[in-house]
């Protein structure tokens, strides 16, 4: 092992099982196992329907392997498609819930507690299959904000979570969302009015606790006229030989003049140094800008899985409208993710701008993949994409595939990227001034993200230098 | 302050330094001189801790102690600082930040409390002041899109406010106009002191000729082939360098 290479080996943090009852359903899926998920959830009808139809649709869809990831078979009817535990908290009070779930969520650092709190920032906890606990609802709501588990918002809300569920990520878009449409067990939803700037941060928590599950979170965030939101979510998993998979659906509307700020830090479980376990996080999120001047703007630092396999887009068609996408992406060990965004310019004068920064160290590979395509109507439509690798090591690789397909002709389109390697020289350099290896390393890799981390809220930003530390210890010496 | 004993150093196998002894006190300047790979650079990284190089034989003392057996940030922590011939680029980072972090780095192993920024930029203009420069610098990233004359000045600037006891140059000379060339020389000589020893490490004599020098010493084909005083590197200006080659192989 050269010295550079000597440096990646912290145990993964959030490995732990929390020893709790649980109620699994059998491994296997098939229309019943959809009709019982939705039962549980106590759904409408047209619901179940929406389910059903994803679910005969995704029978005849082929699992994707066009992206630069490895892997094996995934046997479907062998995961677990819903599992909770079985002491849930009734309305809005923690009283019945099991107390090692609360231990479990103060452990991973997000108490929900009354007493104990984030201070400005409103936080869903969804353990396997449900959400646990939505803590400041009664907060937002004086703001007419609502922020609630999703399933709660088919039963309380329905005529908003019909009226945009799958009008950004149809059922039949690609497999893993078809699969998504057909069992999402939990996720959020967040509607924040006309006018109105939502008053605190919004988060999402998700842990996967069960062994042989998947989870399926489905998360749709509206935000109407005017109004501004910044939702944040992060994840863990417990350190297991299995892979488990999780395919999400993330579904963002912003309406005219509207700004949804959606931001993630994932930590998946990503697997030991051999490869064995760790998350398989294959991942649709898209926002739509169908409002004038509106923004949507993705911010992703991703430091777990064993696979990642998402692609952050925005569908400009307000005119006007605004995409981002800012981008970390680690891969250590045997880690893989092939990762990057859609930026689909619909509306006049709309604009995108795709920050995407790769660090391989390990054996890990990383791709970037990314479409910008701007359509006939889109005059005057501009983009700005930079994609930097960085490798540590001499086993990793880095890859980019940027598709760029222009149909007007008065686009401006720019594109840089870069690839650079952590050098002896520059660990040294900085060691020579008083450094130990591993701040050298960390202040290296810290300053080529520095464009994404300014991005994330204040609070997280810490939490995502902190974590890229943590991931890549051990990657140099 | 420093003492060196039958230093033989090999990079990749080859051996560039072959034997090297030198002795320096505080409070003086050495200058090592030489052509083009006789093994100043070497010297000096090594003295710095590069693991690209190799001790085969030889010691070398810092302060009484085995500054071989020392990692590169606990010499740098005991104040040995090396101003680099190719400094590197970090991005993202400013310099003000990267220096902070390296005295923040010193002061926690001299047991000092740290400083935040607002301290740190305090003593930072205290040290600007002393060798009369201006703080243009601190707040672009690390040497990126320094030009080749602020690269160096920023290593000395780095100097300065890190305030080494034994402080090496690499040619730091190296690519410097003459402008460029006097600022440094006047901040270095600003910078001696009596606990301080300098190891400056030059191509040509002419940086000598603003910083005088204690001892100077020829370095060709990994040895030291001789020593003297400051008008030593008058007579290697008017004689170059090959009679030392030569006289080294009879010898």
């Amino acid at each position: 092992m050269t010295s550079i290479e000597a440096q990646v080996q912290q145990p993964y943090k959030y490995g732990f099982v929390t020893d709790i009852e649980s109620d699994v359903v059998p491994a296997g899926l098939n229309e019943d196992v959809v009709r019982l998920i939705s039962a549980k959830k106590g759904e409408p009808g047209w619901m179940l329907d929406w389910r059903l139809k994803a679910y005969r649709n995704w029978l005849k869809m082929e699992e994707p392997h066009w992206p630069n990831v490895k892997y094996g078979p995934i046997d479907y009817q062998a995961i677990s498609y819903y599992a909770a535990p079985k002491k849930l908290p009734k309305l809005d009070s923690l009283d019945q819930v099991d107390p090692k779930l609360v231990a479990t969520f103060e452990k991973l650092g997000i108490p929900i507690e009354e007493q104990k709190r984030l201070s400005g920032v409103a936080v869903d906890a969804v353990f396997d299959s449900v959400s646990v606990a939505t803590t400041f609802q009664a907060e937002l709501a004086k703001y007419g904000v609502i922020f609630c588990p999703i399933s709660e918002a088919i039963r309380e809300h329905p005529e908003l979570v019909q009226q945009y569920l799958g009008t950004v990520v149809p059922y039949n878009d690609n497999f893993f969302a078809a699969l998504n449409s057909a069992v999402f067990t939990d996720g959020s939803f967040v509607y924040v009015p006309k006018g109105v700037r939502c008053p605190m941060e919004l988060s999402t928590y998700f842990r996967i606790n069960a062994s042989s599950t998947g989870q399926f979170e489905r998360t749709l965030i509206i935000a109407d006229e005017g109004s501004y939101v910044s939702y944040l979510e992060g994840c863990s998993a417990p350190m297991r030989d299995e892979h488990q998979l999780h395919a999400a659906v993330v579904e963002l509307v912003a309406l005219d003049n509207a700004t949804i700020k959606y931001s993630t830090i994932q930590n998946w479980y990503p697997g030991d140094e051999e490869g064995k376990g760790g998350i398989y996080n294959f991942v649709t999120k898209r926002g739509k800008c169908a409002g004038r001047n509106s923004k949507v703007s993705w911010t992703q630092v991703e430091t777990g899985s064993a696979i990642t396999w998402k692609y952050p887009g925005c569908i400009l068609q307000g005119d006007s409208s605004i995409g981002e996408f800012y981008s970390v992406a680690v891969t250590n060990q045997r880690q893989q993710a092939d990762t990057g965004t859609k930026m689909i310019h619909l509306g006049k004068n709309t604009r995108s701008t795709i920050v995407s920064k790769g660090i391989s160290a390990g054996r890990g590979q990383n791709t970037y993949r990314g479409l910008v395509k701007i359509m006939k109507g889109a005059e005057g439509a501009r983009n700005y994409s930079q994609c930097d690798s960085m490798l540590i090591g001499d086993q990793c690789g880095a890859h980019t595939f940027p598709y760029i397909d222009v149909r007007n002709s008065s686009a401006i389109m720019e594109h840089e990227a870069s690839t650079s390697k952590i050098g002896e020289d520059q660990i040294f350099y900085l060691r020579q001034r008083g450094l130990s290896a591993e701040d050298a390393v960390s202040m290296i890799v810290n300053g080529f993200c520095k464009e994404v981390f300014k991005e994330l809220p204040m609070e997280f930003a810490v939490e995502a230098t902190r974590l890229l530390g943590i991931s890549l210890e051990g990657s140099v010496g | 302050m420093l003492e060196i004993k039958g230093l033989h150093v090999s990079v990749a196998g080859t051996e560039i330094l072959r034997g090297i002894d030198l002795s320096v006190r505080a409070g003086e300047v050495h200058a090592i001189m030489g052509p083009n790979g006789s093994g100043k650079s070497t010297l000096a990284q090594v003295l710095a801790g590069h693991p690209a190089y190799t001790v085969a034989a030889g010691t070398a003392t810092y302060d009484g102690k085995d500054l071989l057996a020392l990692k590169p940030e606990e010499r740098a922590r005991d104040g040995v600082f090396l101003a680099f011939q190719y400094p590197v680029e970090i991005r993202g980072i400013t310099n003000s930040y990267f220096l902070r972090s390296a005295v923040n780095a010193l002061r926690k192993h001299r047991g000092q409390e740290e400083l935040d920024p607002l301290d740190f930029l305090q003593v930072l203009e205290e040290k600007l002041k002393a060798i009369g420069w201006d703080d243009t610098l601190m707040n672009r990233p690390v040497n990126e899109g320094f030009s080749g004359g602020e690269k160096k000045r920023n290593e000395i600037l780095q100097l300065a406010v890190l305030e080494p006891r034994l402080a090496i140059l690499d040619e730091t000379d190296s690519g410097l106009d003459i402008d460029a060339l006097k600022t440094v020389a006047h901040a270095v000589n600003k910078l001696r002191a009596p606990d301080r020893a300098f190891v400056i490490v030059t191509h040509y004599q002419r940086l000598l000729n603003y910083i005088t020098p204690d001892v100077v010493h020829v370095l060709a084909d990994g040895r030291i082939v001789k020593s003297g005083g400051p008008e030593l590197a008058h007579e290697l200006e008017a004689k170059g360098y090959d009679w030392l080659r030569a006289g080294a192989m009879v010898s």
